[in-house]
């Protein structure tokens, strides 16, 4: 009944593994989406986990609707999270900001409904999902899925292992553009929307178009952390579109810090690493005897670690609020 | 009495008559019929106004007489009941604000708009037009951007340094107090190169020496083309630099003319003073 007696090796193995892993990259992509929306333009979307949808079942009927190669359907993913873009921009964003983070959290939950319903059985399959997309997407795979990859103790198989390249490679690409967009004019019009959009617009610049660009572009980012995703799982069901995950988006963000280059990346690590760690040594700690079964026991551990992370973002929000990234100086600006 | 007059020195308004409405030889801005009512409460009601072209003009009137509204309308932030702005020949009603902006009727708010978190420079360069970097596709390509930033900046820069900000350059322009961020303001609508610039009181809380720079900057835009609109409440201000002056009061204008002789027109004083008084304190120059 000792500390000692805990395999630390194995947890943090896991919490390494799991922090790189398929996950990470997913979620850091999706925030790379919600960093444009939220960090640069200062829209309030509260249904990324729509935008993961659009991308993933554009992508997934493509094949299993369409017989479209795995391009193309990437290319049409891409096009699905463009029309949710349109959908839920075009009516909102000439309104006052609170318009477009109603109308978000909405749309996502009409997304995840309508892919499971009954209607659209057919095209959709329920809640059973899309799994015969994979097929393409397997032969496009340049790893031998019968070996193991990885380094030291950290080995995947190669399917896995195609997906978690694919996943980071992708974020790295997400990421060159965001910093290219930023650095440019595109990206001080965008940021000046967010401070002030009437000051953006008596100088010439159409803040509705831009704003609506900007929806675009990290709700298409979105759509390709749900692609990758598909990939990685070889499945795309509804119920792995709900509204928590976009929540789970926006920890990532606000963990790294908004309006940063690497905080979507560097706040998913963080936000894997920590369920992973208090998930492994919530558990060791229940088998050990260490916390009595009557106040935890091993089912519970799940939903626990999630309020350990809940606790964490927290401290994190009384001691740094900026987020890891972000900058104390420029917070300071808001309060003068 | 007046002080040195913009390049054009108002010559181009010599002989106009000093009734509200009246024709311009060469208008920038013409106004017809527009009003703008907040419920019960008509805040413009202006039948007729003309600006005239390459001068200063100062919109003077009352707290609540209706200046920063019909600034509004004017500039597309806001849309009348009826009426219709023609501007540089051209009626500018489907434009909406930026459009407007574009075609070179650009404004400052009376409160500002700093864009905190942008630096000072930053916030010049958003200042400029047809910006080849601010297409998306294109920003991506720095190489077709490039040369026009560094121009830009060049401007940015040299404007910075008449307005006396140039050391503010690289900071955050939420740390510049409110009267650097009046002239930040000011200093950003001159980067659009605008036709008309429209300013909603721009020397509001700026320390004297520094209007006074400000004041000279005025004075010789109209030498480059640039036709001013300012309003103003503090009547020396106007007196120094305004070529002819617009008052309005309870939405309306009642009257126009030159500054030295506005002061003396009794719907002016009443305005101002209310109707029963002999108001001599506006020809003192202390209303305000
Ligand atoms: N959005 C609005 N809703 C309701 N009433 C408004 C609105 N904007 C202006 N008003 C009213 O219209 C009238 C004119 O206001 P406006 O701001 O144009 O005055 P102003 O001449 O600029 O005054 P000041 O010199 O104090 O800046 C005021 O009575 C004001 O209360
Ligand atoms: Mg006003």
């Amino acid at each position: 009944m000792t500390f000692a007696a805990i395999d630390w090796g194995f947890i943090v193995i896991q919490t390494v593994e799991t922090s790189l892993g398929l996950e990470a990259a997913v979620y850091a992509l999706a925030a790379v989406g919600l960093n444009i929306h939220f960090g640069y333009a200062g829209l309030l979307n509260f249904g990324q986990v729509g935008f993961v949808a659009m991308g993933a079942y554009g992508m997934g009927l493509s094949v299993t609707l369409w017989n479209l190669n795995p391009w193309l359907a990437v290319l049409v993913g891409m096009g699905f999270a463009t029309l949710f873009a349109l959908i839920l921009g075009v009516p909102t964003l000439r309104l006052r900001g609170d318009y477009l983070a109603i109308v978000t959290i909405a749309a996502a939950e009409i997304i995840r409904l309508l892919a499971r319903s009954t209607t659209l059985g057919d095209i959709t399959r329920g809640a059973e999902g899309l799994h015969a997309f994979i097929g393409p997407f397997r032969e496009l795979n340049p790893f031998d899925p019968g070996s193991e990859y990885g380094i030291g103790p950290f080995m995947v198989g190669g399917n896995q292992f195609f997906a978690i390249m694919l996943g980071w490679g992708v974020t790295a690409m997400a990421l060159l553009v965001v910093w290219q967009l930023m650095r440019s004019p595109w990206g001080r019009v965008v940021k000046a929307i967010r401070e002030d959009e009437d000051a953006a617009r008596a100088l010439g610049k159409n803040a509705y178009w831009y704003k609506l660009q900007a929806l675009i572009l990290g709700g298409v980012i979105g759509g390709m952390a749900g692609m990758v995703q598909a990939v990685g799982k070889a499945t795309i069901q509804p119920d792995s579109f709900v509204p928590a995950y976009t929540f789970f988006f926006w920890t990532v963000l606000i963990l790294g810090g908004v309006g940063r280059i690497w905080s979507p990346v560097i706040g998913s690590i963080i936000f894997w690493a920590m369920l992973t760690f208090f998930q492994g040594t919530l558990i060791a700690m229940v088998n050990e005897g260490l916390i009595p079964t009557g106040l935890m026991d091993p089912t519970q551990v799940n939903q626990i670690r999630f309020m350990l992370v809940g606790v964490g973002l927290a401290l994190l929000m009384v001691f740094r609020p900026q987020g890891i990234f972000g900058s104390r100086e420029e917070m300071m600006l808001d309060a003068r | 009495m007046p002080g040195e007059r913009s390049t054009d020195g108002g010559h181009s308004l010599a002989g106009v008559e000093h009734v509200p409405g009246v024709a311009k030889p060469d208008p920038v801005l013409v106004v017809e019929k527009m009003r703008r009512a907040f419920g019960g409460l008509v805040a413009v009601d202006v039948d007729h106004l003309e600006v005239q072209r390459g001068v200063i003009t100062a919109l003077i009137g009352p707290n609540g007489a209706g200046k920063t509204t019909f600034f509004n309308l004017l500039t597309g932030f806001d849309r009348p009941d009826t009426g219709s702005v023609v501007f540089n020949g051209r009626d500018v009603e489907r434009l909406k604000s930026h459009g407007r902006a574009r075609e070179g009727m650009v404004r400052t708010f009376q409160l500002t708009k700093a864009l905190t978190k942008l630096s000072v420079l930053e916030n010049m360069k958003l200042g400029a037009g047809g910006q080849t970097g601010e297409h998306f596709l294109q920003s991506l390509f720095p190489f077709l951007w490039k040369s026009q930033e560094d121009a830009i900046e060049e401007r940015a820069r040299e404007l910075l340094r008449r307005f006396r900000l140039d050391h503010m350059a690289d900071e955050f322009s939420g740390t510049l107090s409110g009267g650097q961020r009046k002239l930040l303001e000011m200093a950003r609508a001159l980067m659009a190169s605008p036709a008309v610039v429209m300013l909603d009181e721009p020397v509001a809380g700026v320390n004297p020496a520094l209007t006074q720079s400000l004041l000279e900057h005025v004075r010789r835009l109209p030498g480059e083309g640039v036709t001013v609109i300012f309003v103003e409440h503090d009547m020396d201000v106007v007196w120094d630099i305004s070529d002819w002056v617009v008052v309005m009061a309870e939405g309306a204008v009642i009257a126009e003319g030159y500054p030295e002789s506005i002061g003396k027109n009794q719907a002016v004083i009443d305005a101002y003073l209310g109707s029963d008084h002999d108001g001599d304190e506006l020809d003192e120059g202390s209303a305000r």
